[in-house]
């Protein structure tokens, strides 16, 4: 009885175009994460012999030290990060939303960074930020300043990280808003034209309120990879110095495969999960907040 | 201050703040590119240079010496081909399930489609590699493959985009006596084809630079792929940059060449992505 129904309407074609994805999605997401959060209760250490310990992992996450420290580290990264790769998307975008020559160079130059991989971007800032033979520290001395030795010390390996960062995220984040620019209807900048409005209002009055949707979403995705971030700090600093660069990425990874705790790890992600899943569920109410408006 | 005159002072600033940044974006680019045409002894000079004194393309030729370079592009190549064909055909089936076909519980196993895609993958990591231990998959390229098979990012967008195409058509074509498997393969596809191709440059771009899995599930050095090749250089020529450099601008070459060709494609593909 219960199979007819669901053998009803397309049930037999449905069945046979999930089947491939429903498969992958059983073996490679589903059981991982059930299992990865039965870990996360045990003390397992890649032994058959592992014990179920309650809580302790999650309570070990909030007292242990080094959690705090690269939680810390991941916190000001993710303050650091935020602002600018919005606020300077932003102009960026307004500035290519005009109709003048070059469009298409400008736009291929700021978004090739985001093409290359985080290794070759990496690679790439760890050789500008080179004590001496740099370049940073180069143009640093023409106005001046003696630069630090940025990737060996101590706030300075952290800021690295960030601007290597801010270099490969800026050009996505800038075609999301021009995206967003797309969408505003071009009768409101002809009528503020009639009025004779300047661009300062402009951009206050209509561009930042029409785009509050998308600035939004991407607030939100560059917090959640900003949380995720590893490749960069791994190539560049390891985390140095004294884990001054290290954040929950790399700690989680660290406790996993290096230090082989995987339950305490597996506690760490599901925690960078829930605060993930906390925040993209606020921006989904957002949005369905802003449809109705 | 008449129209014509404001319209120009705000096209000037526009070029300034553009052209500023442009250079700012550039510099590592070039920077990295000129180091890897010079001599060792010439990147390590205070202030720097520009260039050598000599231009020396064969540092490109040197990328071999140490690692087997050629071999990591073929792995890397492999890794990616295969990633783009299954993901493109998981996603298409799953989202023309989840949009044309009509069953029992459809919407709620999208929606365990949409939840998982919230859930960052580190968290699967440990559970991965104790599933591809098991199979035997650990050091394969097959480590890499089958656990990005299948995405419920792409099969969102495919259903995403199967939504936006009139259902008369596939109406008229069912009640023409055409299944779905014919709907799907002789209307459905052909028309999503610019989504298709999105998915596919992101799913190439992502696999070609992924780091964290081959980091966590290779350790030969014949099935070493870019990245994490990269990545051990790093080490064994801390000492030589511009060999270094070299590899880093042979990794970047092919997506720059994809990206090249299909800028526009690329450019209303993040506009998908952006969208709720």
């Amino acid at each position: 009885m219960k199979r007819r129904k669901f053998f009803s309407g397309d049930g037999w074609w449905g069945f046979v175009f999930l089947l491939p994805v429903m498969i992958g999605f059983l073996v490679f997401i589903a059981y991982p994460m059930i299992e990865s959060f039965r870990l996360s209760f045990t003390d397992y250490a890649m032994r058959e012999d592992y014990q179920y310990v309650g809580l302790n992992n999650y309570i070990t996450a909030f007292t242990d030290d080094t959690a705090r420290t690269v939680l810390k580290n991941t916190i000001i990264f993710t303050l650091c990060s935020v602002p600018v790769l919005i606020i300077v998307p932003v102009f960026l975008a307004c500035a290519l939303n005009q109709k003048l020559k070059g469009v298409r160079f400008f736009r291929a130059v700021y978004f090739v960074p985001t093409m290359i991989s985080m290794v070759a971007t990496g690679i790439i800032w760890q050789w500008m930020f080179n004590a001496e033979f740099g370049i940073v520290n180069y143009f640093l001395e023409q106005i001046g300043i003696t630069g630090p030795s940025w990737l060996t010390s101590k706030p300075w390996a952290l800021i690295a990280v960030i601007v290597a960062n801010i270099w490969k995220t800026l050009g996505y984040n800038m075609m999301l808003f021009l995206a967003g620019l797309q969408n505003v209807p071009s009768m409101y900048y002809e009528a503020a034209a009639l009025d004779g409005v300047n661009m300062w209002t402009k951009f206050t009055k209509i561009t930042w309120p029409l785009l509050k949707p998308t600035t939004l979403f991407v607030t939100i995705m560059t917090i959640s990879s900003s949380f995720q971030v590893f490749d960069t700090i791994v190539v560049m600093t390891s985390g140095g110095p004294a884990r001054s660069s290290s954040v929950l990425v790399h700690y989680i990874y660290q406790c996993a495969f290096k230090f082989y705790d995987m339950g305490y790890a597996c506690a760490l992600g599901w925690l960078l999960a829930i605060f993930i899943i906390i925040i993209t569920a606020v921006q989904f109410r957002a949005n369905s907040r802003f449809s109705i408006d | 201050m008449n129209q014509k005159s404001k319209r120009r002072i705000s096209l000037t600033v526009s070029y300034v703040v553009l052209g500023i940044g442009a250079i700012i974006m550039l510099v590592p680019l070039i920077w990295a590119f000129t180091t890897s045409l010079k001599a060792t002894n010439e990147a390590f000079v205070y202030p720097p240079t520009l260039f050598g004194k000599e231009i020396l393309w064969e540092n490109y030729l040197r990328i071999s010496d140490r690692f087997d370079f050629l071999n990591m592009f073929k792995n890397t190549a492999l890794v990616a081909a295969a990633t783009v064909v299954l993901q493109l055909i998981t996603s298409a089936m799953a989202g023309f399930a989840f949009s044309y076909l009509k069953f029992r519980g459809r919407d709620k196993i999208f929606m365990l489609f949409l939840f998982s895609m919230m859930v960052p993958y580190h968290v699967l990591l440990v559970p991965t590699f104790m599933l591809l231990r098991e199979m035997n998959l650990i050091n394969t390229l097959w480590s890499l493959i089958l656990p990005v098979a299948v995405t419920p990012f792409g099969a969102f967008l495919m259903r995403q985009s199967f939504q936006s195409l009139p259902s008369e058509m596939g109406e008229a074509a069912k009640i023409d006596g055409c299944s779905p498997w014919g709907v799907f393969t002789r209307m459905y596809v052909p028309l999503a084809k610019p989504a298709l191709t999105t998915l596919g440059i992101f799913s190439l771009v992502g696999s070609w630079n992924d780091f964290l899995r081959p980091l966590i599930y290779l350790t030969d050095d014949r099935m070493m792929t870019i990245t994490l090749g990269i990545y051990n250089m790093q080490g064994a020529f801390s000492t030589n940059w511009p060999v270094l450099m070299c590899t880093v601008m042979v990794s970047i070459i092919p997506v720059l060449i994809v990206f090249l060709c299909l800028q526009d494609l690329f450019v209303e593909g993040v506009a998908l992505t952006g969208m709720k």
